[in-house]
């Protein structure tokens, strides 16, 4: 039981990373790098805040800024200097990983069991369970707003440039600005996670952010299997169903004794199995119409 | 005097310059519109045409010369800049509209072409479905009940047609369109023309439009232009223009270039 709700609780943190991925890679159709940089950052400068004894509240939001601004850089790099946008992404991640050393000041930075974090404001009793609710509401807060923002004139302009960018310029529409505010959001929210994880965990670490990218993209995409067709706030729910059910498969591959150092190696072949999933469900109907077409032909 | 709806001065567009296959693409053109007026752009494959709409559109830079809109001069602003301005149909159908935003999403983004977006304001407000709705029963295709249908899933005809009302929805100094029906069969095209006639004379707006079709060049219009290497070789007010035939335009356009004109859509119809 305590093992089923600790991986709920991790899945609905990896829910606002994988929300964060989404936006620029659905809405800009953009895989962004960033994100393995802004991960650790929102860790480092929440658990450095928390150390020097800013409260959580504000501890957590510095680490969501710390992520926008992150955002921010990758954005003008790819929007003003044109730098395509993988490349962006490995630039102001290689930056990140000494940013993220400067602040924490180590590779590594624990918070003492006094340090007061968000989720031990308040106390429901159970730990595991006040960190679900804690996290359960803070994603249903970043999902509302989110909605609220991509149906304001502004989030009705940044959809638009992800879909037409001809179109949005004809219309007034400032491609790059809008770009450098998806970039901005989701890579403030990937740090949001970043900082919520090393909250659970007591710790935050340089290299908390490999497989950030992967880990979300694959949330993302056992999503859009699962429902197909879904409005922008409907898809942001079934993202966290998705981040779930993909922490649960991992976490049953552990229980399964695989030795967590190969983990990551488990996170890409899983998106490999996921990206490529739609093209052999294709090739299978392909198979079967020949086949149908072979006996037809015979007859 | 009134000020002139488009003035366009001493335009010259290079294309590669400095290279072997530097290409000398608009030639000192000079071309003013009055308010109103409804030029309709004819001439070969490559002469310039759409190199000529692009720079006023701003989508293209321009090498030398000066465009300003409406007494303004737009020579250096960004196509976005210049929004407030011109409204623009294209070729491609897809390119008009965002296919994954609804057409309520959409008929709301061009309400605001070239106005500052807030992040605290509704992207479609309730007050202005009416608006849609009325202006979506007027292009009579059945749209008005399909506000909130994905653009991108209606046919090409329907989006142009979408298209060209979001172009017009809020007044524009000037509307450019470039062979905004070269892309649909040849019925839809003959509606979606015929829409473009309806709207541009009820409203009275400066257009440009680009057309193969010869009998359209005629047909809409108050004033003839083509095109040739990049020149404006025959400019023909509404006047001269009314009683002309197929035949005297290819005529007259040998007669000022000196060739035929080589136009495979011309040759076509
Ligand atoms: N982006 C570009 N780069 C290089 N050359 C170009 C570019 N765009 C146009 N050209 C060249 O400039 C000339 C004019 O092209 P333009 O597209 O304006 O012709 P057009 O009159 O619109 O022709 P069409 O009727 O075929 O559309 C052509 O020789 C074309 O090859
Ligand atoms: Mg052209």
């Amino acid at each position: 039981m305590d093992i089923l709700t600790s991986n709920i609780s991790t899945g609905f943190l990896w829910a606002i990373m994988a929300i964060g991925v989404y936006l620029t890679f659905r809405i800009l159709d953009i895989a962004d790098m960033t994100a393995e940089g802004s991960f650790p950052l929102g860790a480092a400068i929440t658990a450095h805040s928390l150390v020097s004894g800013v409260g959580p509240l504000a501890a957590t939001l510095l680490g969501f800024c710390g992520g926008a601004l992150a955002g921010l850089v990758s954005g003008l790099l790819h929007t003003k200097l044109k730098i395509p946008d993988l490349l962006t992404g490995i630039l102001t991640m290689t930056g990140l990983y000494s940013v993220n050393l400067f602040v924490m000041k180590a590779a590594n930075l624990s918070l003492l069991a006094d340090v007061k974090t968000v989720f031990t404001m308040v106390n429901v009793g159970d730990a595991t369970l006040t960190t679900i609710v804690i996290g359960l509401l803070i994603l249903l807060i970043v999902i509302g707003l989110l909605v609220l923002f991509f149906n304001t004139e502004m989030g009705l302009a940044a959809r638009a440039v992800g879909n037409n960018q001809a179109m949005a310029a004809a219309n007034g529409i400032n491609n790059d600005n809008m770009k450098i505010i998806v970039y901005m959001l989701s890579n403030g929210l990937i740090a949001l996670s970043g900082s919520l994880m090393a909250q659970t965990n007591g710790y935050a670490d340089v290299s908390m952010g490999i497989g950030t990218l992967v880990i979300a993209l694959s949330a993302i995409i056992i999503a859009e299997i699962l429902v197909r067709n879904v409005t922008f706030g409907q898809r942001l729910l079934m993202i966290i169903v998705g981040a779930v059910i993909y922490r649960l498969i991992i976490a049953g591959v552990l229980q399964l004794g695989v030795d967590p150092n190969y983990l990551r190696l488990f996170y890409a072949l899983m998106l490999v199995l996921f990206l490529a999933l739609p093209l052999v469900e294709k090739e299978v109907k392909k198979a079967r119409e020949r086949a149908a077409n072979k006996r037809e032909m015979n007859n | 005097m009134t000020t002139p709806a488009l003035e366009v001065h001493k335009l010259n567009q290079w294309f590669e310059k400095g290279t072997p296959n530097e290409n000398h693409a608009l030639k000192n053109i000079e071309l003013t519109l009055q308010p109103g007026e409804f030029v309709t752009i004819i001439g070969g494959n490559g002469a310039g045409k759409s190199t000529l709409l692009n720079s006023v559109a701003g989508s293209l830079q321009v090498t030398q010369g000066q465009i300003k809109i409406a007494g303004k001069d737009v020579t250096y602003q960004s196509v976005a800049k210049r929004a407030n301005l011109i409204s623009r149909v294209f070729q491609d159908p897809r390119s008009g509209t965002a296919p994954l935003l609804t057409v309520k999403e959409n008929l709301a983004l061009a309400l605001k072409r070239g106005a500052w977006r807030n992040f605290w304001r509704k992207g479609v407000r309730r007050e202005d479905l009416a608006l849609m709705k009325a202006k979506l029963a007027s292009l009579n295709l059945g749209l008005e009940d399909r506000l909130d249908t994905d653009i991108g899933l209606l046919s090409g005809g329907q989006r142009q047609a979408i298209t060209l009302l979001m172009a017009t929805i809020n007044l524009p100094e000037l509307l450019l369109l470039d062979e905004h029906t070269a892309a649909l069969d040849p019925a839809t095209s003959a509606t979606v023309m015929a829409l473009t006639q309806q709207i541009v004379s009820a409203q009275n707006i400066t257009t440009l439009m680009i057309t193969h079709n010869m009998q359209d060049a005629l047909k809409y219009g108050t004033r003839l232009i083509m095109l040739d290497h990049g020149r404006i070789v025959v400019d023909l007010p509404q006047e001269k223009k009314q009683g002309l035939t197929i035949p005297d335009l290819l005529d007259l356009f040998k007669e000022q270039s000196g060739e035929e004109l080589n136009d495979d859509a011309v040759l076509l119809s």
